[in-house]
C-alpha cells in the first residue's frame, strides 16, 4: 500500500484500538496509541512530500458509488494543497495530542476522548486529501460528527450536549448546500472528480450563471463549517469541549475547511467574481462582528472563539479578493497561534482549578512562566506585529485588499485595530495585576506539566517563525508558499485575467505595511493604558448597559434565530402533530371510514374465538390451498425430473 | 426452485411453530430456519448472474383462468428478497430474548409473515401478487392483536382496514387488466398496456397508486401510521416499518411504473411533491414527539415519502437510491425500534421527558445507538447517505425546488434524531436510569449485525447497487 493511503489509516486505526479497547487498555498506553497514531500519520506526511515530484497523484482504491453513467471513485489526491493541509493538520494534530496526554489524564474518559481525536483526524484527512467533492464531503460530515461527540463531551450537563446539538445542525444547514453545490457539479460536468471537474472549467466563460449557482451553493456550506454570518454562532458556543478540541477543531483545522474548498475549487470561483465579491464582503463582516463582541468578553475562551470567527473572516475576505494563497497562508498561520492560544488558555484553566472567567484571574505572569510567555507569542503574532507569523498572512491579505477596494481596505484595518486591542487587553488582565480569584484555587497555581508545555514552545516558536515561507516580495526572499501553490492556480489564470495581477508599487506596499503595524501598535499601547496596569478590571455583567452590553450579550443574534427560526419551528411541529395531523387528516379518514366500520360491526362478529381457533383456521387454511394449488404441478415437476 | 424453497421453507417452519409449546425448541427451529434461509439466499445469489433459471418456479395454479403460480428472482426482487431473509433473522434473534407470552406462536408468525413477503417480491403474477400482499398483512394482525396492549386491536384494525381499503383498488385494477387481456403474468401485460383505452389507463393508476400509497404510506393517507407503529408491539412494528411498508414502494416499481406509465408521466409531478410534502410535513411532526416509538414511527413515514418521490422521478438515480434506500431504512428502522425497546425494557418509559444519561450506565448501548442513528440521519459511509444522496439528487434534477425543501428533510432529520440521542443518552441521569444495566451478549448478537450493515453498505454500496442496476438498467420507462 502506497504511503498516500497509510496518512488516513493510522488514525483510523487508533481509533478503533482506542474505541473497541476503552476501558480495557490501561490508561498509560491510551496516550501512546492516540499520539503515535497522529505521529505515524505525520510521518506519511513527510514521506509523501518527499516522494512528490509536483505532479498530482490520484490513488483509485475502489469505485465507492456506481449509478448508470455516475461513477464516483474513492480515491485520494495528492497535491500541492493537500500537502499543505496535511501537514497543518497532522502535524498540530499531533502536538494536540501530546498536548491532550496531560490535559485530559484526570478525566474518566481518557480513552473515549483520544478515540474521538483520531476519528477526527482520519475525518479531516479524508477531506483534505479526498480527490473529488464526494469524498471530501465524507470528511466534511465526519468532522461535523466528530465536533459533535467532542461538544459533548461532559454530556451530563444539558448545556453542553445543547451546544453540541446546536454546532451539528446549523453545520447540516451548510452541508445542504454543499450538497446542492455537489449535485449541480454533477449536472454541469458529469463528474465530481477535481482533475477531471477543473480540466473542463476552464471551457467555461467568466461569469456563467451555472458556475455562479455551484460556487454560491458551496460557499452556503463553508459558512456553516467555518463560522462565516449568518451561520456563525455555533462555534462561541462549541467551547463547551475540552480545550484541546477548541485547538484542534475549533481553531486550527475543521473550521478552515471551507478555506480548503475554496483554494480546492479556485478555477470556479475565478469564473464567478460576484460570488467572489460576496464571500469578500461576508468575510468582512464577519471579521468585524467578530471582533466587536471579542471586545467585551470574559471568558477566555469566548475571546478567543470569537477571534477565530474574526480571523476565518480575513481568510474568506482574502480568498474574495482572488488573493487564495494568502488565505491559506493565514489558515497556517492561523494554526499555529491560535492553537497556541487556546493551548495557553487551557494550561491557564488549569491551573485556575477550571475557571475561565478573567476577572478571577491577573497576576499569572511570575505563577505560570512559560504559559506566559508563549500565550504573550501568540498574542504578538495574532496583532500583526513583525516579524512573527501573522502579521506576513495578515499583511498579504490587506495589500491583496487595497488593490481591489478602498473602503474594504479601511474597514480591514479597523477590525485589525480591534484584534490588537483585546487581544492584548485579554493578555494584561489575565496576566498583569493581582489575583482577584479565590484563595484555594491561588493555593492550587501551578505550570501545567511538561507534556503540556512542550506544545507550547513549538508552537510558540512557529508563530515566531512561522511567516518564513512567505516573505512579502519586496523582501526579495523567496515566498516559498507561493511558489509551491502555484500549479493549483494553472486554472485560474487561464480562465481570470485579474488572477494574480499587483499594481501596487513597492512605496505603496511599504506605506501599507506600515501602516498596518502603526494601527496594531496604538492598538496594543491603547490596551496598555487601559489594563496595562493590571487595576482596571471588566465590570460584572449587570454592570454593562447600552450599546456594550447589546454587543456584549452577540447583537441578540441567538435570540433572533430562536425566534424567527426555533421556536416557530417548533409550533409548527405541534401545531402539524396534533392539529393537522389528529383532527384534520385522520378526522376525514375517520369519517370515510365510518362506512367500512359499520360493515365491520359485523364481520367482527366471527372474530369470538381464541387464539388457537384462529391459527388452526389459518394453517388449515393455507395448507389446503397450497395442496389444491400446488401438488398436481409438483407432481408434474417430480415426474419430468424423473425422467 | 430455490425461490420456492425461500418461500416454502419459512411457510412450512411457521406453520409448524404455531402447534408447538416447547419455547426453546421453537427457537432453535427459528434459527435453524433464519440460517437455512441465509445460506440458500445466497447460493441463489451466487448462481444469479449465469444461471438464473434456477431462480424461477412456474406451475399452473387456477389453470381454468390462467393464473400461475410464478415466481422468480431478477436483480429487484433479489436485493428485497435478500432484505426480507436477513432482517428476519435479526428480527428473530431479538424476539426470542424478549418477554413476550407464547413465544412459539410469536416466532410462528413471523416466519409467515416472512414466506407471504418472499412471494410479494418474487411473484411474476398479478394475482399472485395481490395474494401476498394481503396475506403478509394477517400474521402482522394478528400479533398486533394479540400481543399488543390495550387499544391496540382497535388501532390494528384501523390499519387493517384501511390497507385492505386501498388493496381493494388493486384488485380492481388487476381484474381490469386481466379482463381485458387474458393474462395475468406481469412481464405479458407490460408488453400490452400501451393498447388500452385512456380510460382504463387512468383508472389503472390512480387505482395502483391508492393501493400502494396507503401501504407505504404517502401523505395524505398516512395517518394509520403513528398509532400503529407507536401502539403495536416491537414485533409488529418491525415487520411494518422495515418490511411491510416496502411493499409499497416495490409495488410502485414493479407495477405501477411499468403497468401505467402514461399516468406516472402525467401526474409523476403531484405525486413527488405530495411525497416531498410528506417528507418535510413527517420530519417536522417528529420534532416535537416526546414518545420514541411515536417519533421513529413519524421519521419512518417522512423516508418512505423521500422513497416514492424519487421513484417517480423515473431516473436511473432516484430508482437505485430508492431501491438502496429500501435496504438502509429496513435495518435501520428495526434497529431504532429495537433500541426502543431496549431503552423501555430498562427504564420502563418510552418518554423523552423521563429520560436521560443511560450513557453514563449504558455505554454499549449508546455507541449501538450512535451508529444506526448515523445511519438513519444518513451520514457518509453509513448506509442511509448513499440512499438520501442518489434520491435527493434524482429529485433536485427533476425539480431544483422541490429537491431543496426536500434536502430540508436532512436537516430536521438531525434535529429529531439527535434531541431523541440527546434526551435518552445525554444529560443528568434520573431514578429510572441510573441503575440501569448495559446491554449484554443477547442484545449485541442482534444490533451488532445491524450496525455491521450499516457501516458495511455505507462504504460499499456497490455490493448492492450492481445487483439492483441490473433490474433498473432493463427498466423501459425511465426518462434519460
Amino acid at each position: 500500500m502506497t504511503p498516500i493511503a497509510l496518512i488516513p489509516l493510522f488514525p483510523l486505526i487508533g481509533f478503533l484500538i482506542n474505541g473497541l479497547g476503552f476501558g480495557k487498555i490501561s490508561k498509560s498506553l491510551v496516550p501512546i496509541i492516540g499520539t503515535g497514531a497522529s505521529l505515524l500519520s505525520f510521518a506519511c506526511v513527510l514521506l509523501a512530500y518527499l516522494q512528490f515530484d509536483g505532479t498530482p497523484v490520484v490513488v483509485n482504491l475502489f469505485d465507492w458509488i456506481t449509478v448508470g453513467d455516475l461513477n464516483i471513485k474513492f480515491a485520494f489526491q495528492l497535491d500541492q494543497l493537500s500537502l499543505i493541509m496535511l501537514f497543518v493538520i497532522t502535524g498540530v494534530g499531533t502536538l494536540i495530542h501530546l498536548y491532550s496526554a496531560g490535559y485530559m489524564s484526570h478525566d474518566e474518559g481518557y480513552g473515549k476522548f483520544f478515540a474521538y481525536l483520531n476519528l477526527f483526524l482520519f475525518s479531516m484527512i479524508l477531506l483534505v486529501l479526498g480527490a473529488n467533492y464526494l469524498i471530501m464531503f465524507i470528511g466534511w460530515e465526519g468532522v461535523g460528527l466528530c465536533s459533535y461527540l467532542l461538544i459533548g463531551f461532559w454530556n451530563k450537563n444539558t448545556d453542553y450536549a445543547n451546544a453540541a446539538r446546536k454546532a451539528f445542525i446549523m453545520n447540516r444547514v451548510g452541508d445542504l448546500g454543499f450538497l446542492v453545490g455537489i449535485f449541480l457539479i454533477i449536472q454541469t460536468f458529469g463528474t465530481l472528480e477535481y482533475l477531471e471537474v477543473f480540466e473542463k472549467a476552464k471551457g467555461f466563460q467568466i461569469g456563467d450563471g451555472i458556475i455562479l449557482a455551484i460556487t454560491f451553493a458551496l460557499f452556503v456550506g463553508a459558512m456553516g463549517k467555518s463560522a462565516q454570518i449568518p451561520l456563525f454562532t455555533w462555534l462561541p458556543d462549541a467551547m463547551a469541549g475540552p480545550t484541546p478540541v477548541s485547538a484542534l477543531i475549533h481553531a486550527a483545522t475543521m473550521v478552515t475547511s471551507g478555506i480548503y474548498m475554496i483554494v480546492r475549487s479556485n478555477v470556479l470561483y475565478s469564473l464567478s467574481p460576484a460570488t467572489l465579491e460576496f464571500v469578500a464582503w461576508i468575510g468582512l463582516a464577519t471579521a468585524l462582528l467578530g471582533a466587536t463582541i471579542g471586545l467585551f468578553q470574559n471568558d477566555i475562551k469566548k475571546v478567543l472563539a470569537y477571534s477565530t470567527v474574526s480571523q476565518l473572516g480575513y481568510m474568506f475576505l482574502g480568498l474574495g479578493v482572488m488573493a487564495y494563497s494568502s488565505g491559506l497562508f493565514h489558515v497556517i498561520t492561523h494554526a499555529f497561534f491560535k492553537a497556541l492560544l487556546f493551548l495557553g488558555a487551557g494550561s491557564v484553566i488549569h491551573a485556575m482549578s477550571g475557571d475561565q472567567d478573567i476577572r478571577n484571574m491577573g497576576g499569572l505572569w511570575p505563577k505560570i512562566k512559560i504559559t506566559a510567555i508563549t500565550f504573550l507569542v501568540g498574542t504578538i503574532a495574532i496583532s500583526g506585529i513583525p516579524p512573527f507569523s501573522g502579521f506576513f498572512s495578515k499583511d498579504e491579505i490587506l495589500a491583496h485588499v487595497f488593490e481591489h477596494n478602498k473602503l474594504m481596505w479601511g474597514l480591514a484595518l479597523l477590525g485589525s485595530f480591534m484584534t490588537a486591542f483585546y487581544m492584548f487587553r485579554l493578555f494584561f488582565v489575565t496576566f498583569k495585576g493581582n489575583f482577584r480569584g479565590t484563595h484555594e484555587q491561588e493555593h492550587h497555581l501551578h505550570e501545567s506539566p511538561s507534556s503540556m508545555t512542550l506544545p507550547l514552545i513549538v508552537l510558540a516558536a512557529l508563530s515566531i517563525i512561522g511567516g518564513a515561507i512567505g516573505f512579502p516580495e519586496i523582501f526579495h526572499f523567496p515566498h516559498k508558499l507561493n511558489e509551491f501553490l502555484s500549479p493549483i492556480y494553472e486554472g485560474s489564470k487561464l480562465v481570470n485575467p485579474e488572477f494574480g495581477v499587483i499594481h501596487i508599487d513597492h512605496a505603496t506596499e511599504w506605506i501599507l505595511m506600515g501602516v498596518s503595524v502603526l494601527v496594531a501598535v496604538v492598538a496594543i499601547v491603547f490596551a496598555f493604558t487601559v489594563y496595562g496596569n493590571g487595576k482596571n478590571v471588566p465590570g460584572s455583567d449587570e454592570s454593562m448597559s447600552g450599546i456594550k452590553k447589546v454587543v456584549y450579550d452577540k447583537y441578540y443574534i441567538d435570540e433572533l434565530y430562536n425566534n424567527v427560526f426555533v421556536n416557530p419551528i417548533s409550533s409548527l411541529s405541534k401545531f402539524f402533530g396534533n392539529v393537522i395531523d389528529n383532527k384534520f387528516i385522520d378526522g376525514i379518514v375517520n369519517n370515510v371510514g365510518s362506512l367500512v366500520n359499520q360493515t365491520s360491526a359485523q364481520v367482527k362478529r366471527l372474530q369470538v374465538g381464541g387464539t388457537s381457533s384462529y391459527l388452526l383456521f389459518m394453517t388449515i387454511g393455507i395448507i389446503l390451498l397450497l395442496v389444491y394449488s400446488l401438488v398436481p404441478g409438483l407432481f408434474e415437476s417430480l415426474k419430468s425430473v424423473i425422467k | 426452485m430455490l425461490t420456492l424453497s425461500l418461500f416454502l421453507i419459512p411457510l412450512i417452519a411457521g406453520l409448524v411453530l404455531l402447534n408447538i409449546k416447547n419455547k426453546s425448541l421453537a427457537s432453535s427451529i427459528s434459527l435453524v430456519v433464519s440460517f437455512i434461509q441465509i445460506a440458500v439466499f445466497v447460493y441463489a445469489f451466487s448462481v444469479f448472474k449465469d444461471n438464473s433459471a434456477l431462480l424461477t418456479f412456474d406451475k399452473p395454479w387456477l389453470s381454468d383462468f390462467a393464473i400461475r403460480f410464478h415466481l422468480g428472482l431478477d436483480g429487484l426482487s433479489l436485493v428485497m428478497v435478500g432484505l426480507t431473509v436477513v432482517l428476519v433473522a435479526i428480527i428473530l434473534l431479538a424476539i426470542k430474548n424478549l418477554n413476550y407470552e407464547n413465544i412459539p406462536r410469536l416466532l410462528g408468525l413471523i416466519l409467515l409473515t416472512e414466506a407471504a413477503l418472499v412471494g410479494v417480491f418474487s411473484a411474476k403474477d398479478i394475482f399472485l401478487f395481490y395474494f401476498f400482499f394481503e396475506l403478509a398483512l394477517v400474521p402482522v394482525y394478528l400479533i398486533a392483536n394479540f400481543w399488543g396492549g390495550e387499544n391496540s386491536s382497535k388501532i390494528t384494525f384501523k390499519m387493517f382496514v384501511y390497507t385492505v381499503f386501498g388493496s381493494l383498488f388493486m384488485l380492481i385494477s388487476f381484474v381490469l387488466l386481466y379482463m381485458r387481456g387474458q393474462s395475468a403474468d406481469i412481464e405479458s401485460i407490460k408488453v400490452t398496456v400501451s393498447l388500452l383505452p385512456n380510460l382504463i389507463k387512468q383508472i389503472l393508476f390512480w387505482g395502483l397508486l391508492l393501493a400502494f400509497s396507503i401501504k407505504m404510506p404517502i401523505f395524505p393517507f398516512h395517518t394509520w401510521l403513528p398509532d400503529a407503529y407507536s401502539k403495536s408491539p416491537t414485533p409488529a412494528t418491525m415487520l411494518l416499518s422495515g418490511l411491510l411498508s416496502k411493499m409499497g414502494v416495490y409495488g410502485l416499481i414493479r407495477i405501477l411504473l411499468p403497468f401505467a406509465p402514461s399516468g406516472v408521466q402525467m401526474y409523476g409531478e403531484i405525486i413527488i411533491i405530495l411525497a416531498v410534502v410528506g417528507l418535510v410535513y413527517g420530519s417536522i411532526i417528529a420534532i416535537k414527539q416526546n414518545e420514541i416509538k411515536r417519533l421513529i414511527a413519524y421519521s419512518s413515514f417522512a423516508h418512505m415519502g423521500l422513497m416514492a418521490g424519487a421513484v417517480l422521478t423515473l431516473s436511473v438515480t432516484g430508482l437505485q437510491g430508492a431501491i438502496f434506500q429500501m435496504v438502509a431504512h429496513g435495518f435501520n428502522a428495526v434497529g431504532l425500534f429495537y433500541i426502543a425497546k431496549i431503552i423501555f425494557d430498562k427504564t420502563g418509559s418510552r418518554s423523552l421527558t423521563t429520560l436521560g444519561g443511560m450513557t453514563q450506565s449504558a455505554p454499549v448501548l449508546t455507541v449501538m445507538f450512535m451508529v444506526v442513528l448515523l445511519g438513519s440521519v444518513a451520514l457518509p459511509l453509513t448506509n442511509g447517505f448513499v440512499g438520501e444522496f442518489l434520491m435527493l439528487k434524482a429529485v433536485f434534477d427533476f425539480n431544483h425546488v422541490i429537491g431543496i425543501v426536500a434536502g430540508l428533510s436532512v436537516v430536521f432529520g438531525a434535529v429529531y434524531m439527535l434531541r431523541f440521542f440527546q434526551k435518552t443518552m445525554y444529560g443528568p441521569s434520573n431514578d429510572s436510569t441510573i441503575n440501569i444495566t448495559d446491554i449484554g451478549a443477547k442484545e449485541m448478537m442482534v444490533l451488532v449485525p445491524i450496525v455491521i450493515v450499516v457501516l458495511l453498505t455505507g462504504v460499499f454500496p456497490n455490493l448492492i447497487l450492481d445487483i439492483s442496476g441490473s433490474f433498473v438498467n432493463s427498466l423501459g420507462v425511465l426518462n434519460k
